[in-house]
């Protein structure tokens, strides 16, 4: 119990408490709260069990990627399993419960899997369960099927009600971060028809997370103000909670809007979820960029998480990840986070720098450790200490909360739907999407841009030129002053940290560590795709969102050769799974 | 395969309103020999590119119609009335 409220911040309203459950543990959170962020408040790192060796897992991130925090809500027909809880919010009574554990979370038996972990390697099931041929269907199988799987869903049937609709507009802005809201405005104020859509419950983006300001304003402010002029514009609509799944021929694309899985009861005559197929002339994807995990031992303990999605809680939910927090980042963004938390008073151990060379001046009182990596980190059910390597000396630090930073990728799954590979690019160490066809366009994080400015900037420019091209006469908006934003160049990424003890998690969800990958590698299963198949990186329902890269990055030390020429695995719809109902 | 598709009496509709049939083969004359019977009932390109096709719009004007799609790229290069251009066995 380390992670609390703080007394003041956030975008959350306290003046309306909620009362929520999570495995029958009553708890309070706040209107604005997701399940994920009102667990953090009461304290609740444990959240659920790996699928593997039943490890304790906290909640890792705040968005759409996360592979821990899946939870069942509701009861009878309308049990909804898999429920991520950085995605859904928070209403009065919700009733939560935590998957793949027996008897209870605290106490599971599975984790006695941890103790033949040795033997679970890679490959296993195919090693081993291979003869008697004839035990396959009778036992081994049953016996595997009652192991597996996520949550489990309602024999009953839903009494819920759903729908379809079509939607045809000049441009499709999917995510409304900086560059979204930036393109959305540029576009609508031409008269362009403009479809503004972002699957969180409110528009914003990373800038509901941001301290900087834009016009002597805080950030939140600026989203308030823009949106009220987009809602003023006939021509445009927004919708939140509004997934943008897929990107098909002819410009189509797929998107399920969760129109009251937000609210206890829904009203009858409205559906629940809506299939939205929207036919667009041109569409921007702002989709912004992934943080990526470092991998190092134990870095599934609760307690350990993106940086990004610390200062999401932190800035946004008002919450405090720890009572003694460290950081362990490979580029400037990790400062953001040490700058946010030490002005809400929350105390800093220290911020680890993967980089002895870095030219990053930090003006917080914290330690910085350069040219340092944090090698393992120890606990339970909640983090306790780390480990941190320097030119080969080990030094042991006390924390309760860890964030990590290993760069970002931008989120171009969208752009490679209709056959397109991505590209590897060094500068940036990532994969980035082919260049703009068929009328679709990248702006903002997603275009490897990084800084409120630059993607505000791209964003207006972006949108501007979309509409330009369908002959609408646009000028590009144009913003006040940001002031206070930590911008990030990218920086070279750390795939391999020395000395590592512990399981050093790649794919969270399906349990893979990076020992199963070198295994691949040693087998003869060294080719992206097979190594994917056979250590199961990347195939579980977050479909490798956070493990992609740093699987490929290992494979490619692993073979000697660089990213590019390993290359990344198909993307296919869906972004996100959805249940389709009729 | 295309998600829209243009029909030259109802415009741009969805791909869900089509049924298609198959390739728009001229259908040999009943006297002809049982080769040409055998290629015309059984035997069938599988092109990567251009390739014509007898779709039926059955949500909508519920003509047959002649696409003209690339198989590899998706893209429709034309649409035409089955009837108008001479093709009337789409039918059978």
């Amino acid at each position: 119990m380390t992670s609390y409220r703080l007394a003041t911040g956030g975008l959350i309203n306290r003046q309306k408490p909620l009362a929520f459950s999570f495995d029958g543990r009553r708890m309070l959170g706040f209107e604005g709260d997701s399940p994920a962020s009102g667990l953090l408040a009461n304290g609740q790192l444990l959240v659920g069990r790996s699928f593997k060796y039943h490890r304790p897992r906290g909640i890792l991130t705040a968005g759409a990627a996360e592979p821990n925090a899946l939870m069942t809500i509701g009861q009878g027909g309308l049990t909804e399993p898999n429920t991520r809880a950085t995605m859904q919010e928070l209403y009065q009574g919700l009733e939560s419960q935590s998957q793949s554990r027996w008897p209870s979370l605290e106490s599971d038996v599975g984790a006695l899997n941890r103790l033949f972990s040795p033997f679970l390697g890679a490959g296993f099931y195919y090693k081993t369960f291979m003869w008697p041929a004839s035990f396959w269907e009778r036992i081994y199988e049953p016996l595997i099927r009652k192991a597996a799987g996520l949550g489990k869903a309602s024999y009953e049937a839903d009494p819920d009600s759903y729908d379809k609709r079509w939607a045809h507009c000049d441009l499709l802005v999917i995510g409304s971060g900086p560059a979204g809201l930036a393109a959305a405005l540029s576009a609508g104020r031409s008269g362009a028809r403009v479809i503004l859509m972002d699957e969180h419950s409110a528009t914003g983006g990373s800038l509901l997370s941001e301290t900087a300001t834009i016009g002597g304003a805080q950030a939140s402010q600026f989203v308030a103000e823009t949106v009220a002029e987009l809602e003023s514009l006939s021509n445009v609509q927004i919708l939140t909670r509004t997934t943008v799944f897929g990107w098909y021929d002819g410009n189509v694309f797929g998107a399920i809007e969760r129109v009251q899985k937000h609210v206890r009861d829904p009203l009858p005559a409205v559906p629940v979820e809506r299939l939205w197929r929207i036919v667009s002339k041109r569409a921007l994807l702002a989709s912004g960029a992934e943080e990526r995990p470092l991998v190092f031992g134990g870095n599934d303990i609760p307690g350990v998480m993106m940086a990004t999605a610390m200062r999401t809680y932190l800035n946004r939910y008002g919450v405090a990840p720890g009572k003694q927090v460290a950081i362990f980042t490979t580029n400037d963004s990790g400062y953001a986070l040490a700058r946010d938390l030490e002005s809400a008073g929350v105390d800093l151990v220290a911020v680890i720098d993967s980089r002895a060379d870095t030219v990053f001046r930090y003006s917080g009182r914290a330690r910085v450790i350069k040219g340092a990596y944090v090698s393992d980190a120890y606990g339970g059910k909640a983090l306790s200490s780390i480990s941190v390597w320097k030119n080969g000396s080990v030094e042991m630090l006390e924390a309760d909360a860890l964030a990590m930073s290993g760069g970002f990728s931008p989120i171009i799954r969208l752009a490679c739907h209709r056959g397109a590979k991505p590209i590897w690019s060094d500068e940036h160490a990532g994969f980035l999407a082919p260049t703009s066809v068929n009328g679709f366009d990248l702006a903002g994080a997603v275009n490897t841009s990084s800084g409120i400015a630059t993607c505000l900037a791209e964003g207006a420019a972006r949108g501007a030129a979309s509409v330009e091209g369908l002959g609408f006469a646009a000028s590009v908006a144009t913003f006040a002053t940001v002031e206070g934003d930590i911008v990030a160049p990218p920086a070279k990424p750390v795939w391999n940290i020395p000395r590592i003890k512990g399981k050093a998690f790649i794919d969270y969800q399906n349990d893979v560590h990076s020992k199963d990958l070198r295994l691949a590698v040693q087998e003869g299963y060294g080719h992206v795709e097979l190594a994917k198949r056979y250590t199961t990186n990347g195939m579980a329902t977050d479909q490798g969102k956070l493990s992609n890269v740093n699987a490929i990055g290992l494979l490619a030390e692993a073979r000697g050769l660089s990213p590019a020429e390993i290359g990344a695995t198909t993307f296919r719809p869906f972004y996100t799974p959805y249940h389709s109902a009729r | 395969m295309a998600s829209l598709v243009h029909c030259p009496h109802c415009g741009v509709r969805p791909r869900q309103e089509f049924t298609v049939k198959g390739a728009a083969l001229v259908r040999p004359a009943p006297d002809a020999d049982k080769k040409s019977w055998m290629d015309y009932v059984y035997l069938r390109e599988n092109p990567s590119g251009r390739y014509e096709e007898f779709w039926h719009h059955s949500s909508g004007c519920r003509r047959w119609l002649v696409v003209i799609r690339d198989t590899a790229t998706h893209e429709i290069e034309a649409s035409r009335d089955a009837a108008l251009v001479g093709q009337t066995d789409a039918r059978t």
